[in-house]
């Protein structure tokens, strides 16, 4: 029996085969077709010969790209706000399910969770209606508060470093609360035994989260920290597209939306195309080398 | 055996932070819902914070008099339920198959899906694609584009690779045949999970907004996160409304039907948070142990 196991069999397998039909007529059609269209990016693309009739012409594109002042702008943008959510937004899940963690009642512990989560579900849209309605100038909830305690008014969408300040805030409202879930499931992990004997020694609460909990962590923190910079020179689209407005352009513009400009409002199809390509080939880079070191660090990089 | 001073002096520091971190979440949802129900003049008047000033329910009058914000919320949800069927079809139908290690080229397929995870064409080439396709303006763009999720993929494929075989084994001494046994077997043994991956592609859809402004034109097509945008950010599409509730000729729309919007387009998502909320930390669990 265990032979037949390793024979290659179509008349036993054609079930399987035909499950396999769609999906890879799929994963060809959506996700490889697109991989040959980024051969715009080195062809002189004439939108009525379609991709594969027009002329080649080498790397004028990014010659062109790269004697833009805009396109360092938007570059330095990108590393700026990743870098800064990295920096600043990164702690805070941490902190938060350390918090969680030592909340004593059950019930309040669970209310605190769902809501905390919540923001996690609300799309970007959603949430960029709320941030212009609690943070507007004038009738702002912010601001009618600040002006209540006869401080100055903010403003906070429309003054660049502001804006920035702003950006990052609101990335922390919207991802710090869900971001505690795979800590507090790491810290479900931890050996309550090690608690007991701190708490005989007499160690204090404080004692025991900075010598037992924080500790125990440090695999996933050092982990999700690797896979997080592995992730700097790619930025979402909706966030900053829809956080951002011209006012702000000269720090709101990242490559997402700078590809979008170009390409689809400016119809430069092969210039975005080659600015897309260099983010994802220094993105694929950068991404490589952090899991390789996530996984020399002896953690499990992603995806195998 | 009381506690000691500074451990409930810990107690109550570790209860004051977690009710912060609650307010902040909840306060802006709670303030748009106050201007949604608050009159114009109190606005204005910059006096609405937490409880709605001179209430009033015109915004929302307004927004259900707008026959295309209810149409939207609609077709969103058709929209959303068609792409979660076909995302199922596929992505059940390619977890499954490629789960039997028996299966001859299946370690080539995983790779060709896993590089697709890295690397892809990019949003021009994308839209090009969509383009000649002739799915441009249609709700194909948005309904077929994103049907297999390679992370959800990894997660239903590993589940089913975790089945015992006794059950398919027992099934085939039985007489049941490929079909039977998929149907029969391995889908109602895999509820929980399937429940939780249709979940993911339901709320990445409603919640989808980016592929809607590149793909789709029409404003009859608009799904619910782009019209919303078009309201919030631009102060348009809603015709009713700007021809007769700004008055004055504003070009701009007033803050409370904004903020009613705002609202209208969240109610699904928070009708079903609850029962969303556990699946999602379940599944996030599981791709995370196994990603």
């Amino acid at each position: 029996m265990p032979k037949t196991k390793a024979r290659f069999s179509f008349r036993r397998d054609a079930f399987l085969y035909l499950l396999l039909l769609l999906p890879v007529v799929y994963f060809v059609l959506f996700r490889y077709v697109p991989m040959y269209g980024v051969t715009i990016a080195f062809k002189d693309f004439n939108i009525f010969s379609g991709i594969w009739a027009s002329d080649w012409n080498g790397w004028a594109q990014f010659q062109e790209i790269f004697s833009t002042r805009e396109f360092y702008q938007v570059v330095r943008n990108t590393l700026v706000l990743n870098v800064l959510d990295l920096v600043v937004g990164f702690p805070f899940p941490l902190f938060l399910a350390l918090v969680i963690n030592e909340v004593r009642s059950r019930r309040y512990k669970k209310t605190v969770q769902t809501l905390i989560y919540l923001p996690h579900f609300l799309s970007w849209v959603i949430v960029g209606g709320l941030v212009l309605q609690v943070l507007a100038p004038d009738k702002g909830l912010v601001n009618i508060v600040l002006k209540s305690l006869g401080m100055a008014q903010i403003d906070f969408l429309t003054n660049g470093p502001h804006w920035v300040a702003t950006y990052v805030a609101v990335g922390i409202w919207q991802s710090a609360g869900w971001g505690t879930i795979l800590f507090l499931a790491a810290m479900t992990g931890i050996s309550p035994e090690l608690y007991e004997a701190a708490e005989v020694d007499g160690a204090s609460r404080w004692q025991r989260i900075w010598k037992i909990t924080v500790p125990s962590l440090t695999p996933v923190i050092v982990l999700l920290f690797v896979l997080q910079v592995g992730r700097l020179t790619s930025i979402s689209f909706d966030r900053p597209f829809i956080l951002g407005n011209p006012l702000v352009n000269d720090y709101a513009q990242v490559i997402s939306t700078y590809v979008y400009d170009v390409g689809l409002k400016s119809m430069r199809f092969n210039i975005a195309t080659a600015v897309g390509l260099f983010q994802s080939l220094v993105g694929l880079v950068l991404l490589l080398l952090t899991n390789w070191m996530a996984e020399r660090n002896g953690q499990e990089g992603i995806y195998k | 055996m009381t506690r000691s001073l500074p451990d409930r002096l810990f107690d109550a520091t570790v209860a004051f932070i977690a009710t912060v971190a609650v307010l902040l979440c909840v306060v802006p949802i709670l303030n748009v819902v106050a201007v949604s129900l608050s009159s114009n003049s109190a606005l204005l008047g910059s006096k609405v914070t937490l409880w709605p000033v001179e209430f009033t329910l015109q915004s929302y009058a307004a927004l259900w008099s707008d026959k295309s914000m209810i149409w939207s919320l609609v077709y969103t949800s058709g929209m959303t339920l068609l792409h979660t069927g076909v995302a199922m079809a596929l992505s059940v139908f390619a977890a499954y198959a490629l789960s039997k290690k028996r299966l001859r080229g299946r370690t080539a397929l995983m790779t060709m899906i896993v590089v697709t995870m890295y690397f892809g064409g990019g949003l021009i080439p994308d839209y090009l694609l969509i383009r000649d396709l002739k799915m441009l303006d249609t709700v194909w763009a948005l309904v077929l584009p994103g049907a297999i999720s390679v992370f959800n993929l990894i997660v239903l494929k590993s589940f089913f690779t975790n089945l015992p075989d006794s059950f398919e084994e027992s099934a085939v001494m039985d007489g049941a045949n490929d079909v039977q046994i998929l149907l029969r077997i391995v889908l109602p043994l895999s509820l929980p999970i399937l429940a939780t991956i249709s979940l993911f592609y339901a709320v990445s859809r409603w919640n989808g907004f980016m592929d809607a402004l590149f793909y789709i034109n029409s404003p009859a097509l608009y799904p619910i996160q782009l019209k919303l945008y078009q309201i919030v950010v631009n102060s348009t599409a809603l015709d009713v409304v700007v021809n007769e509730g700004a008055g004055g000729g504003s070009m701009n729309l007033p803050e409370s039907i904004k903020a009613a919007a705002v609202v209208f387009a969240s109610v699904p998502i928070i009708l079903v948070y609850p029962w969303l909320q556990k699946h999602f930390v379940k599944g996030t669990l599981i791709g995370g142990i196994k990603g």
